[in-house]
């Protein structure tokens, strides 16, 4: 059945509900999709990511497993090689580290190692991040971890729309695709309300190209580049800034492999400032990339010293108030952007 | 081959009634007593974390409720200087040890004092990371081979951890090292919505101790009498060089996996009842009564001293709740670099400018 324009263009959806749409529809399409992961059945995915898929497609294609992420990747990464389409759920990106050397050393250099004879088309879904006191093993967002690391694409949408046609994007992809879903976004009940975590989302065959970001509100006087759950932040931020008459341009930069460079330096070139605001841990990460990016392309593109806003070296506290001194808060957004523009 | 867990027959020495099917061996009759009353007060904790975390006090709490006779099972019987490596549903494994159970709801506010574990508890901070302390509890035991002590090491872990990779390679090690070690499954039958039978094809978990040319054993987890009398004797092998060993204590997980769980979404009322009247607290109960050790009108009084202690518990947690945040800084490293002491400086610096 056909939606008529203004149907199509306000139904709303959870950020949840839409990866639900997208992996549900490319399953319906695709027999060599399946779903896989910790509590993905009856469950549901504990982050609501895999919702009524297993009383739709039946348990031979949404597979409960047992808590054996090295198993599960690895099988994953071997049904990919051999035509299957997987979907991987890894329940906490923070879980990683039981079974890099699956994710890095394999499903990332198979296809390299092969010559590019065998390609590896999998989609690894995780979430990230926090906000909601979970502590240092289940709050961290660790994607500058795999963009660091050659061979995967990494996407990290931030609202309904955005989730769905990554998903989808990432599903016909043909590399392995890490697909970094913020529980903040989800649009979950016993998480904080979040009115952007519910949408407008396209019907039907709905892509985001991999690779490009998305400026979110147009300004001049800075331009904010930042993903997740942040670009909420961020946009809340912009919003009050512009009445004291700052003019904030916020980049959601939604995918970091490929990285969409000319929207940033396009952006810092008009502005002239910068601020990077990652709920990453600060060294050696995604802020460090985006400056090396500005100074290695005009280091007198920026007329004022460029400011992170990102989680400093530390664990990230279980502790309410001590979580909420290292994340990226409203305030600490808007001081960061008050002195880069002063 | 033949069926192989049909060489791990579950050992159980009072059943669900509170009849005794074998004898209580070292457990006297008064330490039925003491532990009825200890179990009665610990469940009563549990069940008011549960009520704290929905009144917004605490952060997620993973409830023992129903593994209580297990994790007294496997801690009342060892000696001072052995070590308990547990996780984080371990907080009446941790009392015993001497943690306060206060630990529990620190654990759940993120608080830095559970990690200020009493030295002489010898217990290791609780782990999250499905089965990783397995390891951590071979080094343990490892350690105290290397140095000629006579301990014995218990590390518990659930049903759900025997399929990771860092519970086999625990087993391999500590049987090619021969460490004194005890692998305590508390096997409680669910990895939050996984049941065991969706876990591992095996029909017992004991079974897996085959592979290591270990000794497996298989208890009933619910009832207190068989667990202690099994991990008395074992500790006391472990001590004189005979472990390791792999305990499967069949439990169950009376509540939802943590408070952040809803188990009706994937199992049916009648398992839970079913297990309800397998309560590792009724049976003693029951038998309490029969030998006429208890009456009516003392387990009414248990129930008044079980709300004051729970009482007495929040009053400690609450008046040390404060935290500092230079914590935040502070405990990352032995001594802080000087790269992070700029970003604590600058920490500070926002605190003083912005507040945040």
């Amino acid at each position: 059945m056909a939606l008529t324009a203004t149907e199509a263009g306000t139904r709303k959806l959870s950020t949840a509900k839409a990866m639900v749409e997208g992996i549900a529809q490319e399953m319906e399409r695709d027999p060599s999709i399946f779903v896989m992961g910790e509590d993905v059945g009856a469950y549901g995915g504990i982050f609501s990511s895999t919702t009524g898929l297993l009383e739709r497609f039946g348990k031979d294609r949404v597979i409960d497993t047992p808590i054996s992420e090295t198993a599960f990747l690895g099988l994953a990464t071997g049904a990919a090689t051999e035509g299957m389409r997987p979907i991987v759920e890894l329940m906490f990106v923070d879980f990683f580290g039981v079974a890099m050397d699956q994710i890095y050393n394999h499903m990332a250099k198979i296809h390299f190692e092969s010559g590019g004879n065998v390609k590896v088309p999998l989609v690894l879904m995780t979430a990230v991040g926090g906000g909601y006191s979970d502590g240092a093993q289940h709050s961290q967002c660790l994607w500058g971890t795999f963009a660091h690391l050659p061979g995967m694409k990494v996407v990290v949408p931030s609202n309904p729309a955005d989730a769905k046609g990554l998903m989808i994007a990432a599903i016909r992809d043909d590399n392995p695709v890490i697909y970094m879903f913020h529980k903040g976004v989800m649009g979950l009940p016993w998480m904080a309300k979040n009115p952007r975590a519910i949408g407008t989302v396209p019907e039907g065959d709905y892509q985001v190209p991999i690779g490009s970001a998305s400026v979110v509100r147009a300004g001049k006087d800075v331009t904010i580049v930042t993903l997740s759950l942040s670009v909420h932040h961020c946009l809340d931020v912009a919003e009050e800034l512009a009445q004291e008459g700052i003019s904030c341009e916020v980049i959601d930069l939604r995918s970091l492999v490929p990285l969409d460079r000319r929207t940033v330096l396009e952006s810092v070139g008009k502005t002239g400032r910068m601020v990077v605001v990652d709920e990453d841990y600060q060294s050696f990460g995604l802020s460090g990339e985006l400056a090396a990016i500005v100074a290695e392309t005009d280091p007198g593109m920026l007329r004022r010293p460029l400011a992170r806003v990102a989680v400093p070296d530390v664990p990230i506290p279980y502790s309410r108030p001590l979580e909420q001194a290292v994340l990226p808060t409203h305030s600490r957004i808007a001081a960061a952007i008050r002195k880069t523009v002063a | 081959m033949g069926d192989v867990s049909e060489l791990f027959p579950l050992i159980v020495r009072m059943d669900e009634d509170g009849e005794l099917v074998g004898d209580l061996g070292l457990v006297t009759k008064q330490d039925l007593v003491d532990v009825y009353r200890e179990m009665r007060l610990l469940r009563a904790f549990d069940e008011r974390a549960w009520n704290l975390q929905r009144q917004g006090v605490i952060g997620t709490y993973a409830p023992f409720k129903g593994q209580e006779a297990a994790q007294l099972g496997a801690t009342k019987p060892l000696d001072d200087s052995d070590w308990l490596v547990p996780t984080y549903r371990d907080w009446a494994a941790g009392y015993v040890r001497g943690v306060p159970v206060t630990h529990g709801l620190f654990f759940s506010k993120g608080h830095p004092r559970v990690g200020d574990v009493p030295k002489s508890a010898n217990v290791l901070p609780a782990q999250v990371v499905i089965g990783a302390q397995t390891l951590h509890g071979v080094g343990v035991a490892w350690a105290a081979k290397l140095k000629h002590e006579r301990t014995a090491t218990v590390v518990t872990f659930g049903d759900g951890s025997t399929s990771q990779g860092d519970f086999h390679e625990a087993m391999n090690f500590a049987s090619v090292f021969s460490v004194p070690l005890i692998f305590f499954c508390e096997n409680n039958q669910w990895a939050i919505s996984v049941p065991i039978e969706r876990q591992m094809r095996a029909k017992t978990i004991a079974q897996r101790a085959l592979a290591y040319d270990m000794e497996g054993y298989r208890v009933d987890g619910n009832d207190y009498v068989a667990v202690y009398n099994l991990i008395a004797e074992l500790a006391g092998r472990v001590r004189n060089g005979e472990g390791p060993f792999l305990v499967e204590a069949v439990t169950y997980r009376l509540g939802a996996h943590t408070t952040a769980d809803d188990p009706s979404k994937y199992r049916v009322e009648a398992e839970e009842e079913r297990w309800a009247r397998r309560d590792p607290i009724s049976r003693i109960e029951k038998f309490l009564l029969r030998e006429s050790l208890i009456d009516e009108e003392q387990i009414q009084a248990v129930d008044v001293a079980a709300k004051a202690w729970v009482e007495e518990v929040l009053a400690d947690f609450k008046a040390e709740l404060s935290i500092s945040s230079s914590v935040l800084f502070q405990s990352v490293y032995a001594e802080m670099p000087q790269s992070l002491a700029n970003q604590f400086d600058q920490y500070m610096k926002r605190v003083k400018e912005v507040g945040a």
